[in-house]
């Protein structure tokens, strides 16, 4: 398998945890929304209700910022970081 | 401005900042002093609007990478500030709130989609587009797949999804203009539009990017002092977002109380048009899965589809930076959106919560019609209460509001001082100013750089193009205030649309031109003319009283756009030759980021 081979395989693999974890906190907790707003959330807000206004939200956050780290990490691996600083 | 004006970008918007907030104390003094409320009005959006002017003139250009994407040297968190006032509209400014206090649970699902959508944008697109080098999303299209119609078809797609949304943007500037300048609204349309032209026309890009930074800290500034100050006065907590457990939990015990009496069709009918109650309950989970998923999946796919936030990416120095930028971008939207269910809980409290001396659930009809605050808004067409049952007193199916009051009347309910009003309007203004900058912008750079210069003459001089460049911003811009001035749809359902039609043609022909080596031309022009026709056909057969299916509603047809696009484009793909190899290597080029880009 050559470099660029590698290295997409790699791209592609973190591709897929990141949409796999982005699809539990925008798509997945709702498809039980009613019975996890039974249950008491952070700081007392009902479960669903706090993942809609502040939970979900925050974990897209450091989801990105997660990503772009790893990704970073796979591109200098392979030698395809680019070499100027941003 | 010398390059090292980017090395001192913190130096200047922090100064900048520092200067907002001493003209915010200055308008408190001048209110203790006697200034009218009209007066601090006029004064807050006059002082934004030449300050945003000043920062377009001096940053013009004649260069066409400045004009296009900034020089490409915008920093990341920069970026990310832009990003974030190019993506939050008058709609999220003025009427998410609204919608929320309305809606509860179900309309949340907006929150979950408008953040959503950049976990998208940062793996799948904005990296990659970076990479390729290009001025605007048409061109991507158009490299990548190859041929002048495919680039044709983007441009297509491009103009119905941002045309579209920034009508709704004129008019919200409109609105805020005539509110805030009295005058009327036919008027403070063209005022908001050479607002906006201002900003854009002599810097292209490099103006559009250094205003967006200092509108997003007006409007942040403007959306959060309020909802921590109401906070603090109505004593619900000093941090509003870790403390309104138990005003959540109150409002969802007055609702148990008063309970969602349904009003007669006779009734409604006297309440002036644009008017809402409450009618479905705050946090209870009051929509089905489906109803909440699809809504939030079909904003997610728009976010990684609307030209003028992707173009945004191609302004940073870097493969790398775009990427960090995205998380810089959904950290400062966030700030916004995680406040506006707090604003929501904490207007709904004070308004229905009898125990709280602003509460006027339960007073009887005419005291609450002799209160300053309601004669203001009832005046302005924001506010309405009729006695139905005819026992004196109000009930909570009783009191009805405009979206956009949530937003603008708060403050004076909880009894702010009017200095936070005009700082309000400010901001609002700012919010759909920047959105309308960035989606002019994309319209007219799509139209003079792949439809002028790349099919018309590609041996136009730069002057030529810059110039065709500002003419076209202007034109787009008069026809889009010319429409907002007729007012056809209300803000935030034409928003909404825009990302229905963006992810009906774009998001296949975006994501599979990375992530799919053997999608080719015949594939992209099926996908993105399928589904673009397939998504409107949906639209106007549900518009013109058809059933629709799946749950797919005018508000969520990208979804069915979407899937007609990916089909027509994999079947398409299939069945016609694979790109030639030159096609090939340029994809394997994309998806690494050292090198040189490919345009």
């Amino acid at each position: 398998m050559s470099k660029n081979e590698q290295h997409w395989e790699k791209t592609r693999g973190l591709l897929f945890v990141t949409l796999a974890i982005w699809f539990v906190f925008s798509i997945g907790i709702f498809l039980f929304g009613a019975e996890l707003n039974e249950i008491s959330g952070p700081f007392g807000y009902p479960l669903t209700y706090w993942f809609t206004c502040q939970g979900s939200l925050g974990i897209f956050v450091i989801l990105i910022f997660w990503f772009a780290g790893r990704q970073e990490k796979i591109d200098e691996e392979f030698g395809f970081a680019e070499r100027e600083a941003d | 401005m010398k390059g090292n004006f980017i090395d001192n970008l913190p130096k200047v918007y922090g100064i900048y900042t520092g200067g907002f907030i001493g003209f915010i104390i200055l308008m408190a003094i001048g209110e203790q002093m006697g200034m009218t409320a009209k007066a601090i009005g006029i004064c807050f959006v006059a002082f934004t609007i030449f300050i945003y002017a000043l920062i377009g003139w001096l940053s013009r250009t004649a260069q066409v990478d400045a004009y296009y994407v900034a020089g490409r040297q915008v920093p990341t968190v920069f970026n990310g500030m832009a990003t974030a006032a190019d993506w939050m509209s008058g709609a999220s400014f003025v009427a998410m709130a609204g919608g929320i206090y309305f809606k509860g649970y179900g309309y949340m699902a907006l929150l979950v989609g408008w953040t959503g959508g950049y976990v998208l944008v940062a793996t799948l697109l904005a990296p990659y587009l970076r990479k390729f080098g290009c001025y605007t999303v048409p061109d991507f299209i158009g490299t990548r797949y190859g041929g002048n119609l495919t680039r044709l078809l983007a441009v297509i797609v491009l103009t119905v999804a941002s045309f579209t949304y920034v009508t709704a943007q004129i008019n919200a500037t409109g609105t805020i203009a005539s509110v805030a300048l009295d005058i009327p609204f036919q008027y403070a349309v063209y005022i908001g539009l050479i607002s906006i032209l201002l900003c854009s026309m002599l810097g292209g890009m490099r103006g559009v990017t250094w205003t967006q930074v200092a509108q997003y800290i007006v409007l942040i500034v403007a959306y959060l002092l309020p909802v921590f100050w109401i906070s603090n006065e109505i004593g619900a907590g000093f941090f509003p977002h870790f403390m309104l457990a138990d005003e959540v939990a109150r409002i969802g015990e007055l609702e148990q109380q008063f309970g969602f009496v349904k009003n007669s069709a006779a009734d409604l009918a006297t309440v002036p048009k644009g008017l809402a109650g409450i009618t479905k309950a705050h946090s209870a989970v009051n929509a089905t899965p489906w109803a909440f998923i699809s809504l939030a999946l079909a904003m997610m796919m728009g976010t990684a589809s609307l030209p003028h936030v992707m173009m945004r990416y191609f302004t940073t120095p870097s493969v790398k930076a775009a990427r960090k930028s995205v998380g810089w971008s959904l950290f400062f939207i966030f700030l916004l959106y995680s406040s506006a269910p707090m604003l929501a809980t904490l207007s709904k409290l004070s308004l229905i919560d009898p125990s709280l001396p602003t509460g006027i659930i339960g007073k009887s009809i005419a005291e609450v019609q002799a209160i300053d605050w309601y004669q203001n808004w009832n005046a302005a067409n924001l506010m309405f209460v009729s006695d139905f049952n005819g026992n004196g007193t109000l009930e909570l199916n009783e009191f009805f509001m405009g979206g956009k009051a949530v937003v603008l009347a708060t403050p004076e309910i909880a009894g702010l001082p009017y200095v936070i009003s005009g700082l309000v309007a400010a901001g609002g203004m700012a919010a759909a100013m920047s959105t309308a900058d960035g989606l002019i912008l994309a319209i007219a750079n799509a139209i003079s750089h792949d439809v002028y210069y790349k099919m018309i003459d590609p041996k136009a001089e730069t002057a030529k193009r810059l110039t065709v460049a500002r003419v076209l911003l202007v034109v787009i811009g008069f026809a889009a205030a010319t429409i907002a001035a007729m007012e056809i749809q209300g803000i935030l359902g034409s928003v909404i649309w825009a990302f229905d039609f963006a992810m009906s043609g774009l998001f296949f022909p975006l994501v599979l031109g990375v992530w799919w080596k053997r999608a080719n031309k015949e594939g992209a022009i099926a996908g993105m003319a399928l589904g673009l026709a397939s998504g409107m056909g949906y639209l106007i057969w549900v518009r013109n009283g058809g059933s629709g299916f799946l749950g797919i509603t005018q508000l969520t047809f990208g979804i069915f756009g979407a899937a007609v696009s990916l089909v027509a484009m994999v079947v398409v793909s299939l069945i016609t030759s694979a790109p030639d190899a030159a096609t090939q290597r340029m994809v394997d080029n994309v998806r690494v980021p050292a090198g040189k880009s490919i345009i």
